[in-house]
């Protein structure tokens, strides 16, 4: 009898402290997490504001005539209609789009994967050289345009006087429809600085032991390039590809500064699909057409994001 | 540039052309200056700059804590959420953002610039949250022992622990600050309130031929960002690292 009020006792006891310790457990655990979403609220508040239900917004719009003054009607899908069918300048800009993002995509990446192999020695100096290529890669805005509008100048710049020297006349850059967008890809590879810094990083993280096994089998520069170097770094391209990809599409104020205030230059050469919109919608005041346009590019970003991620396992070590 | 700016424009259109100024003209300078109201754009371009890194500075310090630090249900999808943010290009929710500071009657002033600063962004946040990670749990435990609340944990313990990440959050919103363009060309309409990237533009396109002073503009618009870059260069690379370290 008394073992048994003995052993209930204990079971009470336990219980209880068990009951307790867990009720605790839980008052600490609601306290952490509004902590918690406390200290991300910002985030969250931001999210909505800025992003989310702009997007929504934006959604919704894109079906309608909304120009700022009149009313906005529901006009179903002519937008998009409009856009596939009438608008040449849409197909233009989205063609000029295509063209910049395929080659400076491939271009700033090998570019940068170069000069990082390049830079990533241990001789002396080497920082002054890193310091140079990086430092491009800070500047930007309108400033640096400006230096390159002089540097493409057809007759007094310097990328033609140099040519010169050697017998080449350059082409006239941005006055000509045809050397516009490779004169605009030329100019942004001046800052591939940014993504050399992540891959000379990335470079200094593999282990020196494979190379010096590759060294002892007799694999030259090229066979470690291609066999340890370049695999060990694929997660950092795919990175920088998605990352360049997408701002790539972004590409505005180049063309606006340099096409005088947003024209499109010569034969709407550099007239990107950015542009297009931005003229759409804080020229004309056709803001539900813009938002259409919007999303449209929201949607090609996202599958060609898509693609990078589906493609990866391909190609990425992880 | 340098060159050309010290030109005087005479020589600019001889050819062919010479790289190195043959007679040196720093008036150039001076009357880049008086052209345009250099000194009033670059007291304007300062403000935002200024706000818009205090913002980013404590808002993403403040997130990243959150995220790294607090155990909260929910947490790892609105990490995810913060990453997908970075997917999301700009223009997409431009229009809409306009449409919306015009109704609140912000456009004309610096508002739509800097408030958003104030709630964070994808990409220091992630910084700021490696670096988080590499400080112990066990000094964040110790401090709640001894009946610290996060919110004092955040200010007094990790604002001085992370300066390292702070400035680099610094020195990048900075730079941001200072070279965006796209932002006070939407929301800027009135001149005397331009910023030195708005001011420019608006000199190039008025003075296309005067190549002299437009790049003696463009070198003193340069000029802070370069002095930055070669005083805190280590805060730069250290920025990148970070990412290159763990992304990898």
């Amino acid at each position: 009898m008394k073992a048994t009020e003995k052993q209930s006792g204990f079971k009470k006891a336990a219980e209880e402290a068990r009951h307790l310790k867990k009720k605790r457990w839980t008052a600490g655990q609601k306290k952490e997490a509004w902590w918690g979403l406390l200290f991300v609220s910002p985030f969250i508040i931001g999210f909505f504001g800025f992003m989310f239900l702009p997007m929504l917004f934006s959604f919704v719009g894109s079906f309608t005539n909304y120009n700022v003054t009149s009313r906005m009607d529901f006009i179903g899908l002519t937008n998009f209609r409009r856009m596939f069918t009438q608008d040449e300048l849409f197909t233009t800009s989205l063609y000029n789009t295509a063209y910049y993002v395929a080659f400076n995509v491939p271009l700033t990446a090998i570019g940068s994967v170069f000069l990082a192999v390049l830079l990533n020695r241990k001789i002396r100096g080497i920082r002054i050289f890193r310091t140079i290529f990086y430092l491009p890669a800070i500047l930007s805005g309108v400033a640096v345009y400006v230096l390159w509008m002089q540097l493409l100048s057809p007759s007094s710049g310097l990328i033609n006087t140099i040519l010169s020297w050697v017998g080449i006349s350059g082409p006239s850059w941005l006055f000509d429809p045809q050397w516009t967008k490779p004169a605009l890809i030329l100019m942004r590879l001046w800052s591939v600085g940014g993504a050399m810094l992540l891959y000379l990083a990335t470079l200094q993280n593999v282990p020196k032991q494979l190379y010096e096994s590759a060294e002892v089998d007799g694999a030259g520069f090229t066979r470690q390039f291609f066999h340890i170097t370049l695999p060990m770094i694929t997660p950092i391209i795919f990175y920088d590809v998605v990352t360049s990809t997408i701002g790539a599409f972004q590409i505005f104020q180049e063309a606006y500064v340099m096409t005088e205030g947003g024209t499109g230059g010569p034969a709407n050469s550099l007239l990107f699909y950015n542009l297009h919109m931005w003229n759409q919608a804080f020229v004309a005041y056709n803001m539900g057409y813009a938002m259409a346009m919007s999303m449209i590019l929201f949607l090609i970003v996202l599958s060609l994001t898509f693609i990078n991620l589906k493609l990866a396992p391909r190609w990425v070590h992880y | 540039m340098l060159g050309t700016s010290l030109k005087p424009m005479e020589e600019i259109v001889r050819f062919p052309p010479t790289i190195f100024p043959e007679t040196i003209q720093w008036s150039n300078y001076i009357e880049t200056v008086q052209a345009f109201p250099f000194f009033r754009y670059m007291r304007n371009t300062m403000l935002i700059t200024v706000f818009v890194v205090a913002g980013n500075v404590l808002s993403n310090s403040f997130i990243a804590y959150g995220f790294a630090k607090i155990s909260f249900p929910g947490k790892n999808i609105l990490f995810a959420l913060v990453l997908a943010t970075m997917m999301v290009p700009g223009f997409v929710t431009m229009i809409p953002q306009y449409i919306l500071f015009t109704q609140i009657g912000w456009v004309g002033t610096y508002l739509p610039l800097i408030v958003p600063s104030f709630f964070g962004s994808a990409f220091f946040i992630f910084l700021m949250r490696q670096f988080y990670m590499s400080i112990s749990n066990e000094l964040v435990e110790a401090a709640k022992i001894d009946g610290a609340n996060h919110l004092y944990i955040w200010s007094r313990l990790m604002l001085p622990l992370t300066k390292p990440a702070l400035i680099t959050v610094g020195i990048m919103s900075f730079n941001g600050a200072w070279n965006d363009f796209l932002g006070p060309l939407l929301y800027i309409t009135r001149e005397e309130r331009y910023t030195l990237q708005i001011g420019l533009q608006s000199f190039q396109s008025q003075s296309t031929t005067q190549w002299n002073y437009l790049m003696a503009g463009a070198t003193l618009v340069m000029i802070p960002t370069v002095l930055l870059f070669f005083f805190a260069q280590k805060y730069f690379i250290d920025g990148m690292d970070l990412t290159g370290g763990t992304k990898g």
